[in-house]
């Protein structure tokens, strides 16, 4: 059974149609070929497939299309930027060290997004606390609380 | 194919769940739902996110009452709860991660119905009730008899858990919410723990200790419960309920942990809280 929304993808009006069982996470990477979202354990162990839903970050593996409703916005990393403009948290993740094999940094900048529009200067524990739901299997943590730490503290660009 | 029905009224969810042809699984934030269909979805689904009236927090002279579709993250920023409840909210703060927080509901933890769930011992120890709607009317029952046995609930088949009314906790009383697990986010319980209790001059004047994870649904633990009312908390007392809790609690060996250590744990809970209550 197909359901179709109206829906506000990375800033632009979209009309997507697709199954309504089907994961948001499907639909972000097949449909709409926005594939920077990734899988990792696909049940809400490992938050690769983060991304924000109405200002919050949530599972795209946890969310079926049917559940969305006409005018939700969705932001994936996408969204937040890319080769041609990274955000801040991008390059930072760059200068840190914050990125080694990449499959969990889309996900984990998204969790670090997400937390930087609520509260643009967390301390080191709401970090922490922020990413407690994405796993990253190489770097250890370290440095992409670093980095994050910087973007939040350092940066001047617009988040 | 499957049939989804999006339901943005009470009455019409209700009125499929009513109708044989129609009764579907129904499908709150589908954090815990999405995960066990795990790619075999059901021949259709009631989504009841879209409710609004089951959205609410609301506080009346004695209670809060929490509509069933919660988010563990609004109770999480809810003043009414942090004030007149903290240890559901504390509870909730350990509810997988803030991805998990954001999209689950109370209503669905409680109807979950897993030995692990964070919300319910809360629940119990708080003697807090459920309020489950069908088309023939509501009715209330206490969460402690909610459930019946291993994910078996009250709940009837045409019936949905609206509300959560908890009792507001009272100034003489004191609540404390534990939970231990592998890490502290996106932890599945070994033991999970709440006590509420009235201590006055440290004799014990009413308890209420409720566990999750050491037995096949969440129990409270009256033995120990009516051996520490009316004692005077000291060293040997504690050690005793220590003793009791460990004895009362009937946990098992599983890929979490083991029986063993989860007695030992429970029974260490119940005497750090018991020694903070001195």
């Amino acid at each position: 059974m197909d359901k179709t929304y109206k829906l506000i993808i990375n800033g632009k009006q979209k009309k997507v149609k697709a199954r309504a069982m089907d994961r948001l996470l499907d639909v972000l990477r097949e449909n709409l070929k926005l594939t920077g979202t990734k899988e990792g354990c696909g049940e809400g162990e490992c938050g690769a497939c983060s991304i924000i839903l109405n200002g919050e970050v949530v599972n795209s593996c946890l969310i079926v299309f049917g559940q969305l409703n006409d005018g939700d916005e969705i932001t994936t990393i996408e969204g937040v930027g890319g080769k041609k403009k990274l955000h801040p948290l991008q390059e930072y993740f760059l200068e840190c060290g914050g990125t080694q094999c990449g499959i969990c940094t889309p996900g984990m900048i998204m969790a670090a997004y997400a937390l930087l529009k609520k509260n643009p200067k967390p301390t080191h524990d709401e970090i922490r606390q922020a990413v407690a739901g994405n796993l990253c299997r190489c770097t250890g943590y370290t440095k992409i609380i670093e980095a994050i730490e910087k973007c939040a503290h350092k940066n001047s660009s617009p988040l | 194919m499957v049939r989804y029905f999006k339901c943005n009224s009470l009455t019409e969810a209700l009125g499929l769940l009513a109708d044989n042809e129609t009764r579907f699984p129904l499908l709150a934030g589908g954090t815990d739902l999405i995960v066990q269909w795990g790619g075999r979805m059901p021949d259709g689904v009631i989504d009841i996110g879209g409710i609004e009236e089951l959205k609410l927090i609301v506080q009346r002279e004695n209670v809060v009452e929490i509509g069933a579709l919660v988010s563990h993250a609004t109770i999480i920023e809810s003043k009414i709860a942090q004030r007149y409840c903290h240890t559901l909210v504390e509870a909730c703060k350990t509810i997988g991660a803030i991805q998990i927080q954001n999209r689950g509901t109370i209503g669905g933890n409680i109807v979950n119905a897993s030995p692990a769930g964070d919300t319910p011992p809360v629940l119990m120890a708080f003697d807090a009730k459920v309020e489950l709607t069908s088309l023939s009317g509501k009715r209330h029952i206490p969460i402690r008899e909610f459930y019946l046995s291993y994910r078996k609930t009250a709940l009837k088949p045409d019936e949905i858990l609206t509300k959560i009314i908890i009792p507001k906790q009272k100034p003489d009383e004191k609540a404390a919410f534990y939970k231990i697990g592998t890490r502290k986010a996106q932890a599945i319980s070994k033991v999970v723990m709440c006590v509420r209790s009235k201590v006055h001059n440290g004799v014990v004047e009413d308890i209420a200790i409720a566990i999750g994870s050491v037995a096949p649904i969440v129990v409270c633990a009256p033995k120990t419960e009516d051996f520490l009312k009316g004692k005077k908390l000291d060293d040997k007392i504690i050690d005793e309920a220590k003793k009791s809790l460990s004895n009362e609690i009937k946990p098992i060996d599983d890929i979490r942990s083991t029986a063993d250590y989860r007695r030992f744990v429970a029974g260490n809970l119940l005497g750090s809280c018991l020694n903070g209550l001195i």
